[in-house]
């Protein structure tokens, strides 16, 4: 009597059947209980690292729908490798497309921000430029400087209100915090150790994310709009330590 | 084959590193003489997790213990996850490198669980293939743990203490004997958790675990102990330690604690007891 490390697989992931058969208690009979000591520390471990991944979407959808659905995703989405802390890339997709969530529209997007803040946490550290960098840059050329960015920047954008709803089930207090009534991107950055999340308008996001990929200062700017100033979101990026290096 | 001038970790007490616990080790570590890792949770670039690590080197000797390569499984080692290893293993230059008789992936699932073998001529060729493989890439000998086990194979035909003399005699690695998980192994499958001590290859063990388990019982009410390191080690692992350490000497002592992780204060607790136990045997 062979046991398959694929038999053990299906049977540990389908809590529906049997355990697999060549497993015994210590009486020679077929183990179920033993066996379901595995079935449970996989699906508790798993369930338990998505909610550590997952803080404000287990917030706002409660205790025993998060815990539902994780059971859902771990067996649709198995980790495909041993680094827990990266586990739930697929979660936001998973999201959008989970009939039962559909009355949280922004469920994904927050998904995706905190998959953002997970990776920015352990990204490569960098050194930033100096705070006033482009002050020591000639006028003219300025609309030619281009970013790097540092590996830690992350930018993630949503029709939603997104940074509010984040913030507001993130700091313990809800009752103070007002939710945004208009889409609210978030700019994720690590200044140091801690990655910090910072709201940004539509536009803003816009000339950021053409920064990122390479734009320069002068094409961004055009995403930006009409009566746009870079002012603010230089201030942002400059302060958060997220620009590594400038070329003209 | 293995460079025996090369760092080992020191006879004292030593503990699975929490970042919680960052702060109170720098300031007063009281007997620990060494840290141990999950390799698999400083597997980042940068930030927080290996500054801190960067700045414990300095001062501690370091044990990187991997949870999920899967040296049990019946395809091939994940050739990424083993290139992982030796990134880490070759900046942090560890004292000490180990990993799990189980397996944890099966086709490109990682299912986070040290998931039992049958001890078998087929499974000593598997595992040691392995272990030869690990051995090579990171160019250093590893430690192999023993399991935890809740059930019995029925093709299993030798006994564990037979099966890992076995892989140490084929690979040249050394063992990482886990004193609890011979008493649970030991209660769960009905046999003597002395006789296992006394049948072990004791001469191979560059490190003894302790950590704390949770009591259940199997659908017919028969103890049924499981592995939780949530807790503190009770008194017949204490005891099986005492009968271990009568037998082999001192070794380094690791106290794990990896779930409902409590402040430094009571780590500290069962560190100063695993030093006691030391002090027994160290003439």
């Amino acid at each position: 009597m062979i046991t398959t490390q694929t038999a053990f697989r299906k049977a540990l992931l389908d809590p529906a059947a049997p355990p697999p058969t060549g497993l015994n208690n210590p009486g020679g009979e077929q183990a179920t209980k033993r066996f379901d000591v595995y079935r449970n520390n996989v699906a508790v471990s798993l369930t338990d690292a998505l909610e550590t991944a997952f803080p404000v979407v287990h917030k706002l959808v409660g205790d025993d729908f998060f815990r539902a659905m994780a059971g859902v995703y771990l067996r649709a989405h198995p980790p495909k490798s041993p680094l827990m802390m990266f586990y739930g890339d697929d979660m936001p997709d998973f999201l959008a497309g989970f009939a039962p969530a559909q009355s949280v529209p922004y469920l994904a997007d927050v998904a995706r921000l905190e998959l953002a803040i997970r990776h920015s946490y352990h990204a490569a550290d960098a050194t930033p430029v100096a705070p006033d960098a482009l002050g020591q840059l000639a006028p003219d050329s300025l609309p030619h400087v281009t970013f790097t960015f540092a590996p830690a920047v992350r930018l993630v954008t949503s029709q939603y209100p997104l940074h509010s709803i984040w913030a507001a089930n993130t700091n313990g207090d809800t009752s103070s915090s007002e939710i945004a009534q208009t889409a609210q991107p978030a700019l994720v950055t690590r200044p140091e150790f801690d990655p910090i999340v910072d709201p940004l308008t539509p536009a803003q996001s816009a000339v950021c994310t053409a920064l990122c990929e390479g734009a320069s200062l002068g094409e961004a700017l055009r995403h930006g709009g009409a009566g746009f100033d870079i002012g603010p979101l230089l201030g942002i990026l400059l302060g958060r330590h997220a620009i590594i290096s400038l070329k003209t | 084959m293995f460079d025996a001038t090369s760092p080992q970790l020191p006879h004292a007490p030593g503990v699975g590193y929490k970042a919680q616990h960052f702060n109170d080790i720098m300031a007063d570590a009281g007997p620990v003489g060494w840290l141990e890792i999950h390799a698999e949770n400083y597997m980042g670039m940068g930030g927080r997790p290996l500054a801190q690590l960067r700045h414990l080197s300095e001062r501690f000797p370091f044990s990187v213990h991997g949870v999920g390569l899967s040296i049990g499984g019946e395809g091939p080692l994940d050739a990424d996850h083993l290139a992982r290893l030796k990134t880490l293993c070759d900046w942090l230059q560890p004292a000490s490198f180990s990993e799990h008789l189980a397996w944890s992936s099966h086709d490109s699932a990682f299912l986070n669980d040290l998931l039992p073998l049958p001890y078998t001529a087929a499974t000593v060729k598997r595992v040691a293939d392995h272990i030869d493989q690990v051995q090579s890439t990171l160019g250093r000998q590893m430690l192999l743990e023993n399991p935890s086990s809740y059930l019995a194979f029925a093709e299993s035909d030798m006994s564990e203490t037979d099966f890992l003399a076995e892989i140490v005699a084929r690979t040249g690695c050394g063992l990482l004997l886990d004193v609890n998980n011979v008493f649970v192994s030991a209660t769960n499958l009905g046999y003597s958790p002395q006789g296992y001590i006394d049948a072990y290859p004791l001469d191979h063990v560059g490190e003894i675990h302790l950590g704390g388990h949770d009591e259940d019982e199997d659908e017919h009410g028969a103890p049924l102990l499981i592995d939780s390191h949530g807790r503190e080690v009770v008194d017949p692992v204490w005891a099986l330690l005492d009968y271990t350490l009568a037998k082999s000497g001192p070794r380094p002592l690791l106290i794990e604690w990896d779930t409902d992780v409590p402040d430094w204060p009571v780590l500290a607790e069962e560190t100063k007891r695993a030093d006691a136990a030391l002090a027994m045997v160290t003439a």
